[in-house]
């Protein structure tokens, strides 16, 4: 047999990034604007002089930018070390202002910050949990919710946009029936912050969490978003940063990183629906065509204009990703073997895909600095490594096992 | 993303002798869609019992098919006897080593490999070497995975917990339904290391040690290979290092090197001392 990579067409200058939903670029103008926050304006917010007061201001300014985005009350910013801190601060915050409360409702096919949490809670601390299940297409019942939620539930936690799927969860409706029962809700919107318009004066969430490096900002900054009233507890003790929310002196570089990052995606939120939107499609619809027994994992519809989760029928995910990334292209993989556990993605599963199709599923998740040229590329690449793999595997249409 | 070697990803990138031999004189296949890796192995013998031809069929990762187009170069030229005594450890020393995690590749090529052979014997209407016909039930069948290889896996490595099982067998990572069957298998070796309690000896005088090597053999080890047919008698001690030759059924038994070679060794291990190496000499 020849080489995996034999005939593969010409590659665009650079490598092609379709890992999107793992981290971004950091924009070219955020790593300009940052330089003066590693340099000359090294001060510590708190203090009293010109030093810190230069740096506060530009803490303040970042923090009037991310309100700006979600239409919020600079107040009611947070800033967290990013989305995990963000998830754990709402979580273990909101249960430690209600101690009465034992209860907790999310989802099963949330992220790892709130999914572990939840279960170490649930297994160390007592917490009852109801994981709320999802249909083939990653929709949860809304009657279920109904159901689940009790008089000592404390908060219900279920997130904006799925990161391996991109099926977007309605949070405004899911909102009114966890806040009309008199409940906390919390939501992990940190794929959606950037990509979809949110706006909280319209969607009723009291804690709403995000991240800088989703969305071009740097890494290990994010926020977390709490309604004006809402009770929680801070999870680090110390100083009294963040109006005693959250302890340790600001990384100001990230947060001025973060705050522009927000003004950018305010301007940029038409281009993520529309130019981000049809590169997705484009990808999507040329890997359908040319690549027999393959499928979208989850709802075309009510999805990220930047993800899409393809399924490859008898390969496994690890090898696509390894002949891709041989390529130039760097993509994702719900496979088991990519991340070292035996069970393939955790939200392809609870969607029911077959083990057939979870093994071999890639995640291609766009920015708007993804080109027409580097979609047709990997559009032309992937349907010859798929190719390549299935002429190795025991397995096909006729011969699913042994 | 993991660590692998240049010659992990040259087999990868480039694997050598993909594909089926329709005309195989033994063909393994093991694992399911379901285990996340499957391999089919199939090879041909020339006239003088030597594998002329291996070939290799994988669904999984990198590292699985890596392992398994090594595993047909390393098996071409081969009698059958020298193929059954490749290990897994072998194919992963071929391949300059691979990462923790992904030691369960090697462990598919060393089990196709086997199944492989058993399926020749069964073919030519031979009696089947009796270290390659264990009766093994599955325990695990999420990920397909035999008694043996969870009670080897846990004298090996002294495991005590579900997890660890899982971590080295992957038995037990999938619906858990195999919990309780684990803690059972995991629980008789707790009460065998109890009722055998490690015996103590002073290791700089070697002598002792000698002494307790050839007690042991002959009260602990010797008895369990006697009820297979088989025996075992010291040859000598250097050091550390216990040599041994294999009588009775074993001696006649192509496969039994590498496996009772190991077997000893553990047992030798748990007894007396982690760093003891059993070497089993050549068959006269």
């Amino acid at each position: 047999m020849s080489g995996l990579l034999d005939g593969l067409p010409p590659r665009p200058d650079g490598a092609v990034y379709l890992d999107n939903n793992a981290t971004t670029r950091v924009a070219p103008e955020i790593v300009e604007a940052i330089q003066p926050y590693l340099t000359d304006v090294y001060g510590n917010p708190s203090s009293i002089h010109r030093f810190g007061a230069a740096a506060g201001r530009a803490v303040e300014e970042a923090r009037d930018q991310v309100a700006a985005l979600l239409g919020a009350d600079p107040a009611e910013i947070v800033f967290t070390s990013g989305g995990s801190e963000s998830d754990n601060l709402a979580i273990v915050g909101t249960l430690r202002a209600h101690p009465d409360k034992r209860h907790i409702v999310t989802t099963a096919v949330e992220h790892p910050a709130v999914l572990s949490l939840c279960r170490e809670l649930e297994s160390r601390q007592g917490y009852a949990v109801t994981y709320l299940p999802v249909d083939g297409e990653g929709h949860l019942d809304l009657d279920a919710l109904r159901d689940a939620l009790r008089p000592d539930t404390a908060i219900v936690s279920i997130m904006t946009a799925n990161n391996e799927t991109g099926v977007l969860f309605p949070v405004a409706e899911i909102g009114r029936i966890v806040r009309e029962a008199g409940v906390v809700f919390h939501t992990d919107a940190v794929q959606a912050v950037g990509k979809l318009p949110l706006d909280v004066n319209e969607l009723p969430v009291d804690l709403l969490s995000l991240s800088g490096h989703k969305l071009h900002a740097c890494k290990g900054v994010g926020a977390l978003y709490v309604r004006r009233g809402t009770r929680l507890r801070p999870l680090i003790a110390g100083g009294h940063q963040e109006r005693g929310r959250r302890a340790g002196t600001e990384n100001v570089p990230g947060i001025v990183s973060l705050g522009m990052a927000c003004r950018l995606a305010a301007q940029e939120m038409e281009t993520e629906q529309t130019q981000v939107r049809a590169l997705r499609d484009r990808l999507e619809e040329a890997i359908l065509a040319a690549v027999p027994d393959c499928r979208v994992n989850g709802d075309r519809e009510r999805r990220l204009p930047n993800t899409t989760n393809i399924s490859f029928d008898y390969i496994e995910g690890e090898g696509i990703l390894l002949l891709l990334d041989r390529a130039g292209i760097a993509a994702s993989s719900g496979s088991a073997c990519t991340s070292g556990s035996l069970e393939p993605s955790h939200v392809l599963r609870a969607m029911g895909v077959p083990f057939i199709a979870a093994h071999g599923s890639v995640r291609f998740s766009l920015s708007r600095y993804t080109t027409p040229a580097e979609i047709d590329y990997t559009a032309a690449v992937v349907p010859r490594i798929v190719e390549r793999l299935r002429a190795i595997t025991p397995f096909d249409k006729e011969h699913a096992t042994f | 993303m993991w660590d692998y070697t240049d010659k992990v990803m040259d087999h990868f990138l480039n694997p050598r002798n993909v594909g089926f031999l329709e005309d195989a004189d033994g063909v393994g296949e093991v694992g399911s869609m379901a285990c996340g890796d499957a391999l089919r192995l199939s090879f041909r013998l020339d006239a003088e019992g030597r594998i002329a031809e291996a070939r290799f069929q994988t669904f999984g990762c990198g590292s699985a098919i890596a392992s398994s187009s090594v595993l047909t170069e390393m098996l071409i030229g081969k009698t059958l006897e020298e193929a059954a005594r490749i290990t897994n450890e072998d194919i992963v020393r071929e391949l300059g080593g691979l990462p923790r995690q992904k030691m369960h590749c090697s462990v598919m090529g060393r089990e196709a490999l086997e199944a492989a052979i058993v399926d020749y014997y069964r073919r030519q209407g031979k009696e089947v070497p009796c270290a390659l016909l264990h009766e093994d039930p599955e325990i695990c069948h999420c990920y397909q995975v035999s008694e043996h290889t969870i009670r080897d896996a846990i004298a090996r490595h002294d495991l005590a917990e579900v997890e660890d099982v899982t971590y080295h067998t992957k038995a037990g990572g999938g619906c858990g339904q195999c919990h309780d069957e684990i803690r059972r298998l995991l629980a008789e070796y707790a009460d065998a290391k109890a009722a055998h309690p490690p015996v103590t000896v002073d290791l700089a005088a070697d002598t002792g040690f000698h002494r307790e090597v050839a007690r042991l053999l002959a009260e602990e080890v010797a008895p369990a290979l006697r009820a297979d047919g088989g025996d075992v008698e010291l040859v000598a001690v250097h050091g550390r290092r216990v040599h041994v030759r294999l009588t009775g059924q074993c001696a006649a038994c192509p496969a039994s090197d590498a496996t009772v070679e190991g077997w000893i060794q553990q047992r030798l291990r748990e007894l007396l001392a982690d760093e003891t190496i059993v070497v089993v000499e050549e068959k006269s």
